[in-house]
């Protein structure tokens, strides 16, 4: 088997899909899973801000990390003149009007951008930037190899820089140990963080859904991973809940030029296993889905290893 | 009088945000006037449900610098001001990295020759439109690798109109400043969980984005009859009601697949998402009391 670094840099697959809740953690839980029984990995939760992936890997954590960055003006009521600049500056509604005579104006700090606008605004030097933390993240051991994961706090800016850290930190911890493979769970949507989680992978593997939002959300995330120029497998799950909108997947992927690699049946093993904080291929490894995800990572691996020659 | 907010947010993705936006607006169109907003930009799906004829298609822009290189005298001040680092300097000449740009304008204010003027850049659609029933409805779209959802659902909710009785909000997942943007100002949050760990651990990050908007909230328990009790025991610890539980049910999943209105297809749900709607005005008014 593939059992060591072919180029001295570590392969990289990201699961992702568009829309959220197609199955992305419970899959990327059993290639971990499914993965570490030949090949070492370094293993990242790249949805920081519903991060659940060391909720089924037995994640323990070694260290903790500070995650700061982004900043939040404060207004000194001491030095606040009251002039307004601030308010008129801001293109986000984030300064708040004097409540009441006397009263200095506030920034309210939810809808604040960070840009600092205000603060070169203010002619009495009254508004300052302050760091904040955005959330902490975590190097933990789970299962089946080193885990880089994170919360974000809730409410918090910058999740596409919270990403970029953890995903370094797997990189240079990959490389440090000639671990071969990283595999990346992603998050939904098509915008900053997925673009940080996407960037730098060898192959991307998508977890569609059938039905209307799912085609539709698919087909977006194709064009955002085409545009990072990142090849791309897509897998079915719960193909069997309506075969009308499989078909439709299969067309779609058709016309792109892309195969479907897998295809997941509806399985009360998935919920069941995440109960048991398993991924299911450990929980129950002759289920349905657990058969048809062990398929998908047989064709993954040889396709990520293969220095993209099949691509 | 102002229009009532109901944002409708999950922290965890595909939990059922949209079946539950699409069938309440649905329900609550038959007595009231209402605008429905989809604000999940990057995954928009509210329209393949509720079928607008869209009658208005406009960009969504953000306003970023172009620096005039020959009044540019190369002071660096824009650079220095840029938070975001947008601009950079290479020997005389500024370079603009517009994916970067927040758009906050500071570069053009402290330019001190006027060297800069600010020049829209399209990030995506907002798109406006009726449906049959009469729902006024807006949602946006995010182009193919453009980072920043917010801009883009902070100009969809400049849309809201207040002579409309009641919005609906369809937010994105997640649980930072996209969601933050959608439900900041909302009256009332709908969370829709599913009793998974998963839907526990996400639901409590959006109960700790509630605690600082400090909205009133309910959750909405989707696919019931999967998973454990764990959400409900959690709840139970707090002051956030569970309003509706909505079993697992290989119909509805294939009816959603197909692009269905929940409440068309089992109408039964109609009469159980006008009570929730009850229960909303119930708690706003509590909420409103308390404040007062």
């Amino acid at each position: 088997m593939i059992a060591k670094m072919q180029t001295g840099k570590a392969k990289q697959c990201v699961i992702l899909s568009g829309k959220g809740g197609t199955g992305k953690t419970s899959i990327s839980a059993s290639l971990m899973h499914l993965s570490s029984q030949n090949i070492s990995g370094v293993y990242v939760d790249a949805d920081v801000d519903a991060a659940n992936l060391a909720l089924v890997t037995a994640a323990v954590p070694q260290e903790t990390h500070e995650f700061s960055g982004s900043k939040l003006a404060v207004i000194d009521p001491l030095f606040c003149s009251s002039c307004g600049s601030c308010f008129d500056v801001c293109r986000y509604d984030a300064i708040q009007e004097p409540v009441k005579e006397q009263a200095s104006y506030q920034v309210i700090d939810l809808l604040c951008d960070g840009c600092a606008a205000c603060v070169h605004a203010c002619p009495e030097s009254a508004i300052r930037m302050v760091v904040q933390q955005d959330g902490e993240w975590y190097h933990s051991i789970s299962a089946y190899g080193d885990l880089f994961h994170a919360e974000l706090f809730p409410a918090a800016e910058n999740t596409g820089k919270l990403v970029t850290t953890i995903k370094q930190e797997a990189v240079s911890f990959a490389e440090k140990h000639q671990i071969p493979l990283i595999i990346v769970d992603g998050p939904p949507g098509i915008g900053c963080p997925v673009i940080s989680a996407s960037t730098g992978a060898d192959l991307a593997l998508l977890v569609a859904e059938p039905g209307v939002s799912g085609k539709h959300d698919l087909e977006r995330i194709i064009q955002t991973l085409e545009h990072l120029k990142i090849p791309i497998l897509i897998c079915i799950n719960k193909y069997d809940i309506y075969p009308e909108g499989t078909d439709a997947i299969k067309r779609l992927a058709n016309s792109y030029g892309y195969q479907i690699i897998g295809e997941i049946p509806f399985d009360d093993a998935i919920p069941n296993a995440m109960v048991q904080a398993k991924p299911v291929t450990e929980f129950a490894p002759e289920s349905p889905a657990s058969l048809a995800i062990q398929k998908i990572c047989e064709v993954i691996l040889p396709v990520l290893f293969s220095d993209g020659g099949n691509l | 009088m102002n229009t009532i907010k109901i944002a409708v947010a999950s922290g965890k993705g595909g939990t059922g945000k949209t079946m539950v936006a699409t069938s309440l607006a649905a329900c609550l169109d038959k007595y009231y006037s209402v605008q429905f907003l989809d604000c999940d930009v990057e995954a928009p799906n509210a329209h393949l449900f509720l079928k607008p004829e869209i009658d208005s298609i406009q960009s969504a822009e953000i306003l970023v610098p172009e620096v005039d290189q020959v009044a540019c005298t190369g002071c660096g001040k824009c650079v220095e001001v840029c938070e975001f680092h947008a601009l950079a300097q290479m020997g005389d000449q500024i370079l603009l990295f517009p994916q970067l740009c927040h758009g906050c304008g500071s570069c053009q204010r402290v330019c001190p020759v006027n060297a800069i003027h600010e020049i829209p850049r399209k990030i995506g659609n907002l798109r406006s439109g009726k449906v049959r029933s009469g729902i006024r409805f807006h949602t946006g779209d995010l182009t193919i690798s453009e980072p920043m959802p917010t801009p883009i659902i902070r100009q969809l909710k400049s849309r809201i109109t207040n002579e409309t009785r009641i919005t609906i909000l369809d937010s994105p997942p997640g649980a930072s400043c996209a969601v933050v943007a959608t439900i900041h100002d909302a009256d009332f949050v709908i969370l829709v969980t599913e009793p998974t760990p998963f839907g526990l651990h996400d639901l409590k990050q959006m109960l700790g984005v509630l605690d600082q908007t400090g909205s009133p909230g309910g959750v909405i328990i989707n696919r019931d009859g999967i998973g454990d009790v764990r959400v409900e025991d959690y709840l139970d610890q707090t002051s956030c009601p569970v309003m509706m539980k909505i079993p697992y049910q290989a119909e509805i999943a294939v009816g959603l697949a197909k692009g269905k209105i929940l409440s068309d297809f089992i109408p039964q749900y109609q009469s159980e998402f006008l009570n929730l709607y009850k229960k909303i005005l119930e708690m706003i008014e509590d909420k409103e009391q308390v404040g007062a």
